[in-house]
């Protein structure tokens, strides 16, 4: 049901794990759906992502457009990790099934919420950038 | 990678289906290309196949303590259920229009259920414990007079616990309402006697007892009026036309005999594998909850949830190393909500992500469960060392 690329990234899932003092971490996701995602960034001063990680509780998808957002983004600026949608994602995965089309979604909006969360302690504004959705923890068990 | 070649299949998802057995398909065999007459014709070569079917269905009734007359094939567990639903919803709608089911049954009575909700019928939903075990004061008070159908499973698909249905078949009889029960989990595992048991209606699957697929049966007790599922022929007492699936009925037959003379042993010994499992699990991974009635279940099925870690990524990771088994994770029920069962049992949304069922079988060895249970190991390790969630348990502390 999954491409290759999808196992390939789901079997050795790159940038696992977290950064300590990270410039901006965001989680995403629901624990009721089954879906959860962190992504840390590490952004030096020149507005570069010199480092990216992430953590993922969820589906062989989940896992997947995690870790191919983190190499999408990973050295690139602020403005060019805008850019990564949940299309380019999904494209660079070589497609997911329908039903799992909205992990990466979470993909795109766990890089959002981790700028949003970098914008917000420096006192920056990203142009295009919203404040992520609903807290994660609500519905917590 | 080379040893990844040669790599066995450990099948831990017998609930799902069971090898056919060997003996099973040659019994079938000569009813393709040998005896292959249509039972309803008249000449020497049909009445091979009469008597097969004839043979078969005396088997299968034997087995429930039941008359031939009364077992009627079909295409499988999921037709017997809507069959004995709607066919009893229609038949008994002058005494009333309202229906008592359990919330963990299989789907294939639960849509039927909503089918007729949609159609002028009442459905009470009754709950099970935290064990997943039908609640008999809550049954025997929402039996009203216009009840005319108590359907409640057997055994459970995914928890494998096993429902006081002796309890329910009396109720129901005292009340004079009509008991039917998916049997399709249990049917060849566990002794059923429709006598005892006071069951009126009964749906079995062949595949699930190491028969082949496509064939199951619906027990009807003698009296009970259902009319006509399928028109068109006086095939199974003109209640379900159609030519007979010979071969089908035949190795569903022999399944039977098989599964009844070997139960006792082929249980013991199922059990033994299954309790490794469930003792080596629990004592070595942490954070994991076992699902289901821990004596009451079928002997076959584990189900463990394991928290912060999510069923699909625990099941691909499994067949990586050749290991089948199933969850109730809603990426595996294809919609965004986990299984029904393990949310009725109460397991909060997120445990209920991360269930996983192993169900053995009498084939596997000790020396599968221990690999098993080193691949879950590792498997839940790693998941959890990727897990948000975890890494927020870990430092809550």
């Amino acid at each position: 049901m999954y491409s290759e690329k999808v196992m390939d990234h789901f079997e050795h899932p790159r940038n696992v794990g977290e950064i300590e003092n990270a410039s901006g971490v965001g989680t995403v996701g629901n624990a009721k759906c089954g879906d959860i995602m962190r992504i840390y960034l590490d952004i030096d001063e020149n507005q570069i992502i010199r480092d990216v990680k992430f953590k993922t509780f969820g589906c062989g998808a989940a896992v997947a457009t995690s870790s191919m957002a983190t190499e999408l983004v990973k050295g690139k600026s602020i403005q060019e990790a805008m850019q990564v949608t949940n299309k380019a994602v999904m494209e660079a995965l070589d497609g997911l099934p329908p039903v799992k089309v909205h992990c990466s979604l979470l993909a795109e909006e766990a890089i959002h919420a981790a700028l949003w969360d970098y914008a917000e302690k420096n006192g920056i504004h990203i142009e295009g950038l919203e404040k992520p959705k609903a807290d994660i923890h609500e519905g917590e068990g | 990678m080379e040893e990844q070649n040669q790599k066995k299949i450990i099948y831990l998802d017998n609930a799902a289906t069971t090898r056919t057995a060997p003996e099973v398909v040659e019994a079938m065999l000569p009813y393709f290309s040998e005896w292959y007459g249509n039972p309803s014709s008249i000449y020497s070569l049909a009445a091979e196949s009469k008597k097969a079917v004839t043979q078969a269905r005396e088997s299968l009734a034997q087995v429930l303590g039941a008359e031939a007359n009364e077992i009627y094939f079909t295409a499988g567990g999921s037709e017997s259920d809507n069959w004995a639903i709607k066919a009893v919803a229609e038949a008994y709608a002058e005494k009333g229009k309202h229906i008592i089911t359990s919330r963990i049954e299989h789907h294939a009575v639960l849509h039927t259920c909503d089918y007729l909700e949609k159609r002028g019928y009442e459905i009470t939903y009754i709950d099970v414990d935290e064990n997943g075990v039908l609640k008999l004061d809550e049954l025997e008070k929402a039996i009203r007079p216009d009840t005319i159908l108590i359907s409640v499973m057997t055994a459970n698909n995914e928890i494998g616990t096993i429902q006081p249905i002796r309890e329910i078949g009396q109720m129901a009889k005292k009340h004079g309402i009509l008991f039917h029960t998916d049997a399709v989990q249990a049917f060849g595992h566990i002794p059923i006697q429709v006598e005892e048991d006071h069951i009126d209606l009964l749906s079995a699957s062949g595949h699930k007892f190491n028969g082949p697929k496509g064939v199951g049966f619906l027990y009807i007790r003698k009296g009970v009026k259902i009319r006509s599922f399928v028109h068109g022929g006086a095939q199974e007492r003109s209640r379900r036309a159609g030519t007979e699936n010979v071969p089908g009925i035949v190795g569903m037959g022999r399944a039977a005999e098989l599964a009844a003379a070997s139960m006792e042993e082929r249980s013991a010994r199922e059990r033994s594998l299954s309790r490794h499992l469930m003792e080596r699990i629990e004592q070595e991974i942490p954070y994991c909850r076992l699902n289901g009635d821990r004596e009451n279940r079928l002997p076959n099925n584990v189900n463990f949830s394991f928290r912060f870690v999510e069923g699909e990524s625990l099941l691909i990771m499994l067949d990586m190393k050749g290991i089948c088994a199933s969850s109730g994770s809603a990426c595996t029920s294809g919609s965004l909500d986990p299984s029904h069962v393990l949310l009725a049992i109460g397991l909060p949304h997120e445990i209920a992500h991360g269930s996983l069922r192993l169900t053995v079988s009498a084939e596997n060895t000790l020396e599968e469960m221990d690999e098993t249970v080193e691949a879950i190991k590792a498997i839940v390790a790693r998941l959890r060392d990727m897990s948000p969630l975890y890494e927020d348990f870990i430092k809550k502390g």
